[in-house]
């Protein structure tokens, strides 16, 4: 969950864009009669090399959280994992009525080795090690950071990053988190800086600063599982070189390229920036600062 | 008799004479084989096949410059943190050395918690301690608890106070029985035999070693920057996570060393003059 911002993961992004950057425009506009009929030909709507033909595996965990999923159940397309999934299904021409979920375990699912899925969603961070191992879709969620606190602090109803400017708040050294403390938020007090996320929460907890910022997964894991009285204060905006979810299918897959066209489009129609305020910022409790 | 100009006698002349060149041999000697070493050193890094790398890496001019502001800003929490822990510290070992030296059955709780302290706090991680005082003693949600800098420089005073105790009372039982039953016998109390007699040159004798660890401690205040505060080298890791160049940890250490100079420094010329006044008239 941590986003420690070293060299191997800032090249690995940096690499991962310019892959993205450099591979969209071959698809695109290069050589627009080959691909055209090339991606007719290799991502038929609804045949699609699938385990099963005319239905669509996807994997993830078992329970499946919130907010990504609702309910532990991912079939009800609540949760915003969920409701990416079945985006990405139908972009692929596969109805809700043909998706079936399977229950795989975040170790397995990023494992090298056979996968009982066509595709796994789990909050996958995108990295170098784990491309050695499996495929990656294009990213469906770039990590946002986020200000948490506990019940009670006088930052517990800020509504904005002014509102955050004069409070004690703290981060992880050498993070992506403590580049939007220092850059986004400029707080006027000088922020504290710690070792790793479990000092920081314990200066929380102690009341020793009145706020600490994490990504958004670490963000509803802390205020959900690890603090009693943790509430998240709100989302900053993106800054730095950001942590990438993206889906995981079996390495060399044939559906590889395919889902990732599904999800480049849901980003480009502004269909996954829909989803991802309805079900992490409005349902998830992580409003958007400005 | 009138007085004679003194005259060394041709034989002393001579004496001075070749003295002087072999001084001079010597210098020119030192000064070559310095040389000679010095460039060959050089020559190992420099030609070193990965220096280029490492040049860039821990030696960037302009990153320096950069880093320089905000690690001279940590720093300065260094040297206050430093000036107040040291003080307090030495302070603080005194005590707990005087309270050990205590004669008598009456005062055994005294030397025992003295000694406890002692014991449990040189053996225990200076990490430890912080960790317990910068994010324990805030946990109890006390009223009027101390920011995390006091708390952790309270830790810093407890660990060092049991080193300097323990030098100090090296220092007292260095000075003769005979001075204090000499002291005692002219009609001192235990008190003014302390006061006047021991500690005096208990202090002067154990003053090397104490700025010794004095020294030390300068460079362990910093890790108060556990607790959340930036001290110097926090700050060099700030810039370090940012850029991936190791030269603001250089820089951060240039500055250390620095600041450690003049403490250095009275550490030689304090133990140099305690030997000459312990020779002295032999």
């Amino acid at each position: 969950m941590v986003s420690r911002f070293t060299l191997l993961t800032t090249g690995g992004a940096i690499l991962a864009l310019a892959a993205l950057a450099g591979c969209s425009p071959v698809a695109d506009d290069t050589a627009p009669s080959a691909t055209a009929s090339a991606s007719a030909d290799v991502c038929p709507a609804g045949a699609l090399p699938t385990r099963t033909a005319g239905k669509l595996t996807i994997g993830t965990d078992n329970p499946a959280y919130e907010p990504w999923f609702s309910d532990n159940d991912p079939k009800n397309g609540k949760g915003f994992e969920s409701a990416v999934a079945y985006q990405v299904a139908q972009r692929l021409g596969y109805s809700p009525a043909d998706v079936t979920w399977t229950s795989v375990t975040f170790n397995n699912a990023i494992a090298p080795g056979p996968k009982a899925f066509d595709f796994d969603i789990n909050q996958f961070s995108i990295t170098p090690e784990r491309r050695n191992a499996v495929d990656f879709s294009s990213p469906y969620y770039l990590v946002r950071q986020t200000v948490i606190t506990v019940k009670g602090s006088k930052i517990a109803g800020a509504k904005s990053i002014a509102d955050l400017r004069d409070a004690k708040l703290g981060a992880q050294v050498g993070t992506t988190s403590y580049q939007a403390l220092t850059d986004v938020i400029k707080p006027t007090v000088q922020p504290s800086v710690f070792n790793n996320n479990d000092d920081a929460k314990a200066a929380l907890e102690n009341g020793t600063v009145e706020g600490i910022v994490v990504d958004l997964p670490t963000a509803f894991y802390i205020t959900g599982a690890e603090l009693k009285n943790g509430v998240i204060v709100g989302q900053l905006p993106q800054v730095g070189v950001p942590e990438q979810f993206g889906l995981v299918l079996d390495k060399g897959s044939k559906l590889t390229r395919c889902v990732s066209t599904a999800v480049d489009q849901l980003r480009q129609d502004g269909t996954l920036a829909v989803l991802e305020k309805t079900w992490l910022a409005d349902t998830g409790g992580a409003p958007e600062l400005s | 008799m009138s007085a004679q100009p003194y005259r060394p006698s041709a034989t002393q002349q001579h004496r001075i004479a070749f003295r002087r060149r072999q001084a001079i041999r010597s210098v020119l000697l030192a000064a070559l084989s310095t040389a000679v070493l010095g460039t060959a050193l050089g020559f190992l890094v420099t030609d070193a096949p990965g220096w280029d790398r490492v040049k860039l890496a821990f030696f960037d001019g302009e990153l320096a410059r950069e880093s320089l502001s905000p690690i001279l800003q940590g720093l300065w929490l260094n040297v206050r943190v430093f000036l107040v822990c040291a003080i307090s510290a030495l302070a603080l070992g005194l005590l707990i050395a005087t309270a050990r030296t205590l004669r008598g059955p009456v005062f055994f709780p005294v030397r025992a918690l003295a000694t406890v302290y002692t014991y449990s706090f040189r053996g225990l991680p200076l990490i430890i301690v912080i960790y317990l005082f910068a994010f324990g003693i805030p946990g109890l949600r006390l009223q009027g608890t101390p920011s995390v800098t006091v708390l952790g420089g309270a830790a810093i005073v407890v660990t060092y106070g049991a080193y300097l105790a323990e030098v100090f009372r090296s220092g007292i039982e260095s000075v003769h029985p005979s001075q204090v039953a000499a002291a005692r016998s002219l009609g001192l109390s235990y008190r003014q035999a302390m006061r006047h007699v021991v500690l005096p040159q208990a202090v002067r004798r154990s003053a090397p070693p104490l700025l010794n660890d004095t020294v030390a401690m300068q460079k362990d205040v910093g890790l108060i920057s556990l607790a959340g505060p930036i001290d110097a080298i926090r700050a060099a890791q700030i810039d370090q996570m940012g850029t991936a160049n190791f030269t603001p940890y250089v820089v951060a250490g240039v500055l250390f060393v620095l600041l450690a100079l003049p403490l250095i420094g009275i550490t030689d010329f304090v133990t140099l003059r305690a030997a000459r006044r312990q020779n002295a008239g032999t």
